[in-house]
């Protein structure tokens, strides 16, 4: 590993202004993305900022009925808080299905958002890639990307967003919080991920050393009948091959509401829209899910090993709405 | 048991520490430490020692290469194992994904504090009743998560201590056992043996 420096911060303020003068500079929260970066050499920081004694790891309601979680909080606490098991069952189903209890014990949620990609191309920095290097080439276009997204791809970068979290985050509309040296701002969950396009270097729309201090789950019932289907190449302690956060609203047998988030096949986490609107207003069974799941994947764009995807998305999705369907029927009969 | 190690000392002694030293990089608030090596403090299972390192050292190679606890194991050195775990403030965490100067002020505990003395934990005994193991690599690290999962309370049924296991792999594949292990301790209410010795 590279050396660098380090420091703890003490607030955030400080933290956040020591960081964005700093290009140099980078957070560590949990450290189970960065470092494994340093030590890989992807990310090459001459100093970085622990940001773990914040105050920002609080998991809180907010006056609207809504819940805050802190940017600080980790995976595992989130995964068990009462209020986050009883409203949005899909969130604690998605971290509970990441990684692993020891994972989920160090990993926080404002830096599960920022997790970098887990392209073996992306991770070796002896081959093509754009978001690594920047105009290099992508390596997975061609070569082994049996994991690689089919949905949201460019010809610059393939890479599938490795989150379980985001995916069922997006599905809830949740809204990131962020400081940075010119105060608080929030962005749109789906906004925070920006598609590689020409650009895959750069992530997320953030200035350097902006923090995310909290993530925001508005007020959904119909989340509390929501699911997380993960599939993938073993039971446990795995990345998606595919999976499906799903939340469904039915009345009289038909589809009031729905959301869905797709995970393990796109480049960021993928808030099926497609297949929501094609969901509005049919009657909840086994034809309009499959449509729906037709309609999200119209676009998928397979290459060489990852083809199989495009079909195993679509049955993912159309197994977790027939799962919260089923759920939805059994509470109001 | 802890190693044996040249100028340790408990929490009390180092209350009453006169001699002039560098600060540590809590003591030094906001204050930038390295990339060069600095005092940094660790508490490892009850006992302070200080440790000259540069703040890339993991938590892993402080504990390893430093002060010579050697019960977590090097098996991927990314996270991908579980042999490293170990417990930060009672939580089982992976030491090689853990920078050690980020342990300062904070309690690591290894599978050398799990035992008392000469007396095995439960767990440990419930590892050796069981056959738990066969090469033994990865039992220090599936032995921390093991207690930790019943502190956790996640032991209703074999497929449930499955899952909260997977963080810890065995190439022996010595699941089978593992989970028999867990089991008798948690159907001895953890403590059997304790008791009978008391």
């Amino acid at each position: 590993m590279r050396s660098f420096a380090y420091s703890r911060a003490a607030d955030v303020e400080s933290a956040v202004a020591d960081v964005s003068a700093d290009p140099t500079s980078e957070y560590l929260a949990g450290g189970t993305t960065e470092v494994d970066m340093l030590r890989l050499g992807v990310v090459r920081p001459r100093r970085v900022v622990d940001i773990n004694d914040l105050p920002i790891a609080a998991i809180e309601e907010l006056p609207d009925g809504g819940t805050r979680l802190g940017g600080l909080a980790r995976m595992s606490d989130v995964a068990a808080h009462p209020v986050v098991r009883e409203r949005y069952p899909m969130v604690t189903e998605a971290l509970e299905k990441g990684a692993s209890a020891q994972l989920r014990n160090m990993a926080s949620m404002g830096g599960n958002l920022m997790q970098r990609v887990r392209c073996s191309y992306f991770r070796d920095g002896d081959r093509a890639c754009n978001k690594r290097e920047p105009g290099s080439g992508c390596a997975a276009l061609d070569g082994v990307n049996r994991t690689h997204a089919v949905l949201g791809t460019s010809e610059h970068c393939i890479a599938a967003h490795p989150s379980d979290a985001a995916v069922a985050l997006t599905a809830l509309d949740a809204v990131i919080r962020l400081r940075g040296p010119e105060g608080e701002r929030t962005v749109a969950f789906d906004d925070f991920f920006l598609l590689p396009g020409d650009a895959p270097e750069r992530e997320h729309p953030i200035g350097h050393g902006e923090l995310i201090t909290a993530i925001d789950l508005p007020v959904l019932p119909v989340a509390r009948t929501s699911h997380y289907l993960k599939v993938r190449d073993r039971e446990s302690y795995e990345f998606a091959l595919a999976s499906a956060a799903v939340a469904l609203g039915t009345e009289g047998g038909t589809v009031t509401e729905a959301r869905i988030g797709l995970g393990g096949v796109a480049t960021k986490p993928w808030r099926a829209r497609r297949a929501e609107q094609a969901l509005a207003g049919s009657e909840a069974g086994p034809e309009a899910f499959a449509r729906a799941a037709d309609a999200e994947l119209a676009d998928a764009v397979p290459r060489g090993m990852n083809g199989f995807k495009v079909e195993l998305a679509k049955r993912t999705m159309v197994r977790a709405l027939t799962e919260v369907a089923a759920r939805t029927r059994g509470g109001t009969a | 048991m802890t190693p044996p190690q040249e100028g340790r000392t408990g929490l009390a002694g180092l209350a009453g520490h006169t001699v002039p030293r560098q600060a540590t990089a809590a003591e030094r608030d906001r204050g930038e430490i390295g990339p060069e090596p600095a005092d940094v403090l660790l508490t490892v299972n009850g006992t302070v020692h200080r440790v000259r390192l540069e703040p890339r050292v993991s938590l892993l190679d402080a504990l390893r290469e430093r002060l010579d606890v050697t019960g977590p194991k090097k098996g991927c050195n990314q996270g991908a194992c579980g042999a490293c775990t170990v417990w930060v403030d009672g939580h089982r965490v992976l030491a090689c994904l853990t920078l050690a100067v980020a342990c300062e002020g904070r309690e690591v505990t290894t599978v050398e504090g799990l035992a008392d003395g000469d007396e095995l934990h439960p767990m440990q005994e419930a590892f050796v009743d069981n056959d738990a193991l066969q090469c033994g690599y990865c039992t220090p690290g599936q032995l921390m998560s093991a207690v930790a999962l019943m502190k956790e309370g996640h032991h209703r049924d074999d497929a449930e201590i499955a899952e909260w296991m997977s963080g810890n792999i065995c190439r022996c594949a010595a699941y089978p056992n593992i989970r028999r292990a867990i089991r008798q301790v948690r159907d001895s209410g953890g403590r059997a043996e304790q008791e009978g010795e008391s």
